[in-house]
């Protein structure tokens, strides 16, 4: 069952169209991401369902029930929605105790004493802070500082929990081990998760379904999976991870990059224009043995650049008039630097290069 | 760094700093001290405590605290609301509302209470007059030369300290902060109590401590509106002290006991100040910038913009207009007519010597000291800032300390050290007046030279010397170039207040020496009322047109600031 319901959300500032005719629903129980790069409008229209920002078109509403609508000119106060929150800079009150900060939502719903006890126990055990209950949150670490916000927004138990870029404050490592802790506190509560953020890995990995967003427009609706292998347009391809946009002359669904020996790809669309883009992960470019056989489709390219990144092996190429970026694992052995090599691409899409 | 060479850039800097420090600090508050302690070279607490039990110097002793007490408690309530109504409601013209809270700044508190003294003097006031004349009343309903009246009139003149810290704070303050309790559910009235209060109750307190600071050992209101009553605060008492006697060292002795309750006072509520600003200063800054959140005042919308325009009116206006008017009339206590006025005493300001030689004293001392205090104040800065050298610390103590001090005690200062003593007399000339703002006025070029000294990082400057160039010229082509906006508002810091002072130099002053300050005390003193408002008008006109000229510099200077952070 749809749980939350956006139909028609726009939102302006002054001319400038923030978020445009935004309709979405969201299942119960579902880890929802809205991707895009910053000030793409994904921040104002979590704003909006907490309601902190009114709509100027549209309407809102949560298991059924309208919460905002321009039409109605109703507001449910973002104080009556009962939502939790996280917000990217922790906001965590430094002069109230981890406890104190937890207990806060609890108190002003003016719950019995003994039950604030027992839910501040369960959230601060949930997230790992029970030794800290009389720390200052001055005192602790960004990490801690952000598990007490998320402590204090499911101390309530609340249906639907909003995460505005809760992760980006944090470094690398425990970007990715509160990743999953988000996670499980979700398959232990149960709650819908609305989760802003301009990260794709972490929208990935965390990510029932996802919403990629640019200048206030949706792009692509989907599973991390779709939207990955199945990129709706040009910006979520180059948006969802690296990407190589190849200018390519196409007959007989034969591919050619100028001024490179050999065929692309024999499977372009024939009824592409003249001036195409062949879009390509340069994950799914592979070099051919040096001594290789003669597959019609490798093309000639030379190693500009080799630079080892850990694990992996980055190659800038050059093919003709193009350049291309490819990355192999260490382990697979490529070419050197300054050497020519032949590639073959897997996977291609295409786009009209407009 | 070659230390080895005699006479390096650095050891030059470095000596010149601590004989500035030694000579214009350190050796003038010894001096009180051991001029308070010591009798005939011997310690003597009995002589301390016999000034310090006088039924009359304990009297100014218990002025000072109530006065300062009430002016910071009505300060910091004033101060505090208002801040809240710029920056957290939708008050219309809030920008216009918000700079003119500030223009109390800029009026001399003595030259308002001189306006004051003028409109609500039990014996001549106009209000009182117009007052007694609507209601029949026999007697005058409000006397402003009472210590309700100082409080009132110190608070109307430095509630600004206090707005400006906490406005800074709210409009400053991460909005989440408030968001992540409305999100928990907790309504407006809740999140001011509980959140929003609580985080900017150390700027409201910080502000406070600095009202607390300056009323303590503020000269100018309490002067004028309570001497002729008999109601004397320490530094008034002080200099009733020593001008009563002629300035006999007797007199002297007893200004240097009082003083050093001043300085005990002061060193207390800084370190106050500095325990509450370790222990509550909260990281509530936001990193973007966001737009706080804000009250809707429907109703009361209008209402609080006329009470903020009618508060300006009655504490800004009403009294630039009455010191103009006086100084129009023919003779005081005539009724504002134009029959009764003339520019004749406008005119005769700049013929007459005593107030030509004042406003001429007030413009080269004040440049004079600004200029001298900008430029050592900028060396001090730099050994505290950037050298790795011993006794760093006591630099940086003396260089601050003239912060705490309060202007009565420089001056004490100054008299104990350039009269005779150490070979050198500069009492009675002008040279006495530049010394003591120097020391005064030290610590401003010191805080604001160590803070653009030390957005410039090392690197620059070492880049400069590995590029081959010493030491010397790394100074002059890196560092000071860069540092040169805050050199320059160093200097405006010290030239603009300088060019007002009273607390210092009506201490210091000889015949030929009276600065601005000093010649309209003296002629409010004497009786001459509307030549002491005229003059009055003459320096709020001087005032006003170098504050304008200075900000639009200012300003100007601001916008092509190189990035030098690191």
């Amino acid at each position: 069952m749809s749980q939350l319901k956006l139909v028609d959300v726009t939102k302006r500032f002054g001319d400038v169209i923030a978020v445009d005719k935004l309709n979405l629903d969201v299942e119960k129980g579902e880890c929802f991401s809205f991707l895009g790069p910053s000030g793409c409008g994904k921040t104002t229209t979590l704003r909006m369902i907490a309601g902190f920002e009114d709509l100027d078109e549209g309407e809102l509403s949560v298991d059924g029930k309208v919460i905002s609508s321009s039409f109605k000119k109703y507001y449910l106060p973002p104080e009556q929605r009962d939502f939790g929150m996280v917000f990217q800079a922790f906001a965590v009150w430094p002069h109230l105790t981890v406890r104190d900060n937890v207990a806060f939502p609890l108190q002003i719903r003016r719950r019995p004493k003994q039950e604030i006890a027992e839910r501040v126990k369960m959230a601060l055990q949930s997230t790992g802070l029970t030794h800290r209950e009389e720390n200052y949150p001055g005192k602790l670490s960004g990490g801690e500082q952000q598990r007490i916000a998320l402590a204090r927004a499911i101390a309530i138990n609340p249906k639907v929990m909003l995460l505005d870029e809760p992760l980006s404050n944090l470094d690398a490592k425990l970007r990715e081990e509160m990743r999953f802790e988000i996670k499980d506190l979700q398959k232990k509560f149960g709650f819908t998760i609305i989760y802003v953020t301009h990260d794709q890995a972490e929208a990935m990995a965390l990510s029932d379904r996802m919403l990629v967003m640019d200048h206030g427009v949706v792009q692509q609706v989907g599973k991390p999976l779709d939207i990955y292998n199945k990129p709706a347009n040009k910006f979520v391809f180059s948006f969802i991870g690296l990407s190589n946009f190849i200018p390519v002359d196409i007959s007989e669904g034969k591919a050619t990059i100028k001024g490179a020996a050999g065929v692309a790809s024999q499977a372009a669309p024939a009824d592409a224009g003249l001036r195409t883009l062949m879009a390509c992960r340069p994950s799914d470019i592979d070099f051919f043995e040096r001594d290789g056989g003669a597959d019609p489709h490798a093309v000639e390219a030379t190693v500009a650049r080799r630079t080892y990144l850990g694990d992996i092996i980055d190659y800038k190429l050059v093919a003709g008039e193009s350049e291309l970026r490819v990355q192999k694992p260490r382990r697979e052995k490529g070419p050197l630097e300054g050497e020519r090599c032949r590639i073959r691409f897997n996977r291609t899409l295409w786009y009209s290069a407009e | 760094m070659t230390f080895g060479k005699k006479f390096n850039t650095a050891n030059l800097v470095l000596v010149f700093s601590i004989l500035v420090l030694v000579i214009v600090v350190a050796v003038p508050v010894i001096l009180i001290f051991i001029t308070a302690f010591f009798e005939n070279g011997k310690f003597n607490l009995a002589g301390v405590m016999k000034v310090l039990s006088d039924p009359d110097t304990y009297q100014a002793l218990l002025n000072s605290v109530i006065i300062a007490t009430g002016t910071t408690l009505l300060s910091t309530t004033i101060g505090t609301f208002f801040a809240w109504l710029v920056a957290r409601t939708d008050l219309p013209f809030k920008k216009t509302m918000k700079a003119l809270f500030l223009v109390p700044f800029m009026l001399p508190s003595f030259i308002g209470a001189l306006a004051w003294k003028v409109l609500l003097s039990s014996r001549a006031g106009y209000i009182n007059k117009l007052l007694m004349a609507m209601f029949g009343l026999e007697n005058a309903p409000i006397d402003i030369m009472s210590l309700g009246g100082i409080i009132a009139i110190e608070s109307m003149y430095l509630f600004p300290f206090v707005f400006l810290q906490v406005a800074g704070a709210l409009e400053r303050m991460d909005p989440t902060l408030e968001e992540s309790a409305r999100i928990s559910g907790a309504g407006l009235g809740t999140i001011t109590r509980r959140i929003t209060l609580p985080l900017v109750m150390p700027s409201i307190l910080a502000g406070a401590l600095l009202v607390a600071l300056y009323s303590l050992s503020h000269f100018g209101v309490p002067s004028i509106l309570g001497t002729e009553k008999g109601i004397y605060n320490i530094p008034t008492k002080i200099y009733e002290r020593i001008y009563a006697s002629g300035g006999s060292f007797g007199a002297i002795r007893v200004g240097t006991i009082l003083s050093m309750i001043l300085v005990i006072a002061a060193a207390l509520i800084l370190k106050l100040q500095d325990v509450l600003l370790k222990k509550g200063q909260y990281q509530i800054i936001a990193g973007k910038s966001m737009r706080p959140m804000v009250l809707k005042l429907r109703g009361l919308k209008v209402p609080l913009l006329i009470i903020s325009i009618i508060y300006i009116c009655i504490t800004v206006v009403l009294p630039t207009v009455t010191i103009f008017l006086v100084g129009g009339l023919k003779t005081y206590g005539l009724t504002f007519e134009l029959k009764n006025m003339t520019w004749n005493n406008y005119l005769k300001i700049f013929q007459w010597k005593m107030t030509k030689d004042a406003i001429w004293n007030s413009i080269y001392l004040s440049l004079g000291a600004a200029f001298v205090t900008m430029l050592a104040g900028t060396m001090i800065s730099y050994v505290i800032v950037k050298m790795k050298v011993r006794g760093k610390f006591l630099l940086q103590f003396l260089g601050v300390l003239p912060f705490s001090l309060p202007g009565t005690v420089i001056a004490l200062g100054v008299i104990l050290t350039w009269s005779g003593k150490f070979g050198v007399n500069l009492y009675n000339t002008p040279w006495i007046i530049f010394v003591a703002y120097i020391a005064r006025y030290m610590a401003f070029s010191i805080k604001s030279n160590s803070a653009s000294l030390s957005q410039v990082s090392d690197s620059l400057e070492e880049a400069s010397r590995a590029c081959g160039a010493t030491h010397w010229q790394s100074l002059k082509n890196i560092v000071i170039p860069l540092i040169k906006p805050g050199m320059i508002s160093a200097f405006f810091l010290i030239f603009l207040p300088a060019l007002r002072e009273l607390t210092t130099s009506v201490l210091l002053y000889g015949p030929t020496t009276r600065t601005i300050g000093v010649a309209i005390y003296a002629l409010n003193e004497d009786g001459e009322t509307v030549r002491a408002a005229a003059l009055a008008s003459i320096a709020l006109i001087i005032i006003f047109v170098g504050e304008t000229i200075i900000r639009k510099f200012l300003a100007r200077l601001d916008q092509p600031r190189a990035k030098v952070q690191e």
